[in-house]
């Protein structure tokens, strides 16, 4: 029987299928007794807390697509149809909308996760590149599952976002006309979004896996950013991870209730409950929060096609991150300037959120550019040049010692015994 | 069996290329012209379909419109403003300085000779898309008497064109024509 697999699988049917397909075995070693950092902290939840809610958003999605419409003319009255009608309709829709913030939240989290410890460095920078991918990937499914309603707010930020493609030299106007496959937004271009408004989110599952893959073969990084140097340094993911992930998932579910059944509609705007009409123009077109940073950046400059760079320019430094930062330290906890600069990193990003949501008047403009002209110095000017300058904290041994000597910081050379004779 | 070990063709023909690079070249390409070619119908079939070029033209009653009001027709599923000017305004309008204007156009090119009291524009500001407001006389028409975008603040004048604000261009004036002295057909 040559090519089997050697199952060690007790369970006869489980040992039958595992010698003829090892997922078992495959499970057992990539998610059982995976060999995981042992200093984790809580913020080493949010992969795993986006993962769920990528499941959440695609079973709830799923189902409201057996109620949805996707016709200009009946659209938006599937939609209050689910919310009136539909048997818990109103709770799918409610989690779907709602699970599209909180995955925004999880994931702006996760990604500034990796920004303070450094999780985007050698040799992690496909893992991080990978995850940029899966944050467009995301905008694009957000922005298309918007539209969906087809309320005021759908319609009109359908329209602002496709014409950015209009910015583009000589091709821009054919793009758009492309894209929305006539010569406004209608009804085939609702038809095409909600078609890949459905597909993304399996692409999404196949990117995912491939992040998680990449994770694999590198391992995580961890809060002190140095390597794994024996296998006292690590817990096998199984119980210790699963059980850390189960704390931070009841944490998340807890405050994702309280958003879906207090305040379900926080994050809409009131004018999407009114249906589209191609006529006349909102006052106030504001994009959904988590795309207000981009939005403020879009807006900073007063040019279109400027502004159209920037926004995306603001996505694409992410690209390259992993070689704009010169430091060889992961960790911000061992990098005392870089400590100092990421909080400023994270002011400008929150003021270009509030900017986005203020009409670029007065103070705005002023507060938008600044904090636009910030965001791409700390990429790409402070980044690099850091690197070569800042004078690290010196690096504990291993994780081991830090931690089982009972401090954050490493003792003096020589004073304690090697991590390997404490295991 | 020496074309598929390289190193053996080479001591044959004495050069570093070999049929065998030569047909993976072909094939590589042909196979790329097929996928394009695949790709094409895919691509092209997010285009305006047959049914929505059919409705690319709008037939327009004029005489119902008064003097100085502007109405809304759409056109191609967008707003298209149809506007009965004022001898003062087409007086305004003409005897702007060029090198005032972002983007600099002669009012006597934006409307057609002899029926200079009618100005077509598709009312969808050159910004990001939003539909000025100044149709009614009662509606903010802006400092230049046309039309003002809420959205982010352009103004354009009586010819459409813009005067202040991020809107790069000027109201695009759709191809239209007359058909008789009161009705004009858009597209």
């Amino acid at each position: 029987m040559a090519g089997l697999h050697k199952s060690d699988f007790a369970n006869p049917v489980i040992n039958w299928i595992d010698t003829r397909l090892p997922i078992f075995t495959m499970m057992q070693k990539e998610y059982g007794v995976f060999p995981t950092p042992k200093n984790f902290n809580y913020f080493w939840n949010f992969g795993a807390l986006a993962m769920i809610n990528l499941v959440i958003m695609i079973a709830t999605g799923i189902f409201l697509a057996m109620n949805y419409t996707p016709h200009v003319s009946m659209a938006f009255d599937s939609v209050e149809r689910i919310m009136r009608d539909v048997n818990y309709g109103w709770l799918l829709r409610y989690v779907h909308a709602n699970g599209a913030s909180m995955f925004f939240i999880v994931t702006y989290i996760h990604i500034f996760r990796g920004l303070y410890y450094g999780s985007y460095k050698a040799p992690r920078e496909l893992l991080w590149m990978i995850g940029v991918v899966i944050l467009l990937v995301m905008m694009a499914t957000a922005f298309m599952g918007y539209v969906l309603p087809w309320g005021q707010m759908s319609y009109w930020g359908a329209t602002v976002i496709t014409n950015l493609f209009s910015a583009i030299p000589v091709v821009g106007e054919h793009v758009v006309t492309w894209l929305w496959g006539g010569f406004s937004v209608d009804n085939p271009t609702l038809n095409r979004f909600f078609s890949l408004h459905f597909l993304l989110p399996f692409v999404l599952v196949g990117v995912v896996f491939l992040h998680i893959a990449a994770l694999h073969v590198t391992g995580s990084n961890n809060p002190l950013g140095i390597d794994v140097k024996s296998p006292q340094d690590t817990l096998p993911f199984h119980p210790y991870y699963t059980m850390k992930d189960s704390v931070g998932i009841c944490v998340y579910l807890l405050v994702f209730a309280a958003l879906v059944c207090f305040a379900p509609n926080l994050f809409m705007a009131a004018e999407n409950y009114i249906p589209a009409n191609p006529l006349v123009t909102p006052s106030e077109i504001v994009p959904e929060w988590y795309f207000l940073p981009f939005y403020a950046i879009l807006r900073a400059v007063p040019s279109k096609l400027g502004g159209v760079l920037l926004m995306f320019g603001a996505i694409a430094v992410l690209f390259v991150l992993p070689w704009l930062d010169t430091s060889p330290v992961r960790s911000a906890k061992f990098r005392p300037i870089y400590r100092n600069l990421f909080w400023v990193l994270l002011i400008a990003v929150v003021t270009l959120g509030f900017v986005g949501a203020h009409r670029p008047e007065g103070i705005w403009v002023v507060l938008g550019r600044v904090a636009t002209f910030y965001y791409f110095l700390h990429f790409l000017v402070i980044l690099p040049v850091l690197g070569k300058l800042e004078r690290p904290l010196p690096l504990p041994e291993s994780i081991s010692r830090p931690v089982t000597s009972g401090g954050g910081g490493p003792l003096p050379g020589g004073a304690a015994a090697k991590p390997m004779e404490k295991a | 069996m020496a074309n598929s070990m390289p190193a053996t063709a080479d001591g044959q023909h004495g050069s570093d290329v070999t049929k065998r690079d030569f047909l993976k070249l072909v094939t590589g390409a042909g196979a790329l012209v097929g996928a394009g070619a695949l790709a094409w119908p895919l691509i092209d079939s997010m285009n305006p379909s047959a049914d929505v070029l059919a409705l690319s033209s709008t037939t327009v009653d004029l005489a119902p419109i008064q003097l100085g009001q502007a109405i809304t027709v759409v056109w191609r599923g967008k707003p298209v403003f149809v506007r009965h000017r004022t001898p003062e305004e087409i007086k305004g309008a003409a005897t702007v300085a060029q090198n005032t204007l972002a983007d600099p156009a002669l009012d006597s090119a934006r409307v057609k000779k002899g029926a200079e009291q009618w100005l077509v524009v598709v009312g969808i500001c050159t910004h990001l898309g939003c539909i000025p407001i100044g149709n009614k006389t009662t509606e903010a028409r802006g400092d230049f008497g046309g039309w003002f975008c809420p959205c982010h603040g352009s103004q354009y004048d009586t010819s459409g064109r813009v005067r202040h604000g991020p809107a790069p261009a000027n109201l695009a004036v759709p191809p239209y024509a007359f058909e008789g002295d009161t009705k004009i057909k858009i597209g």
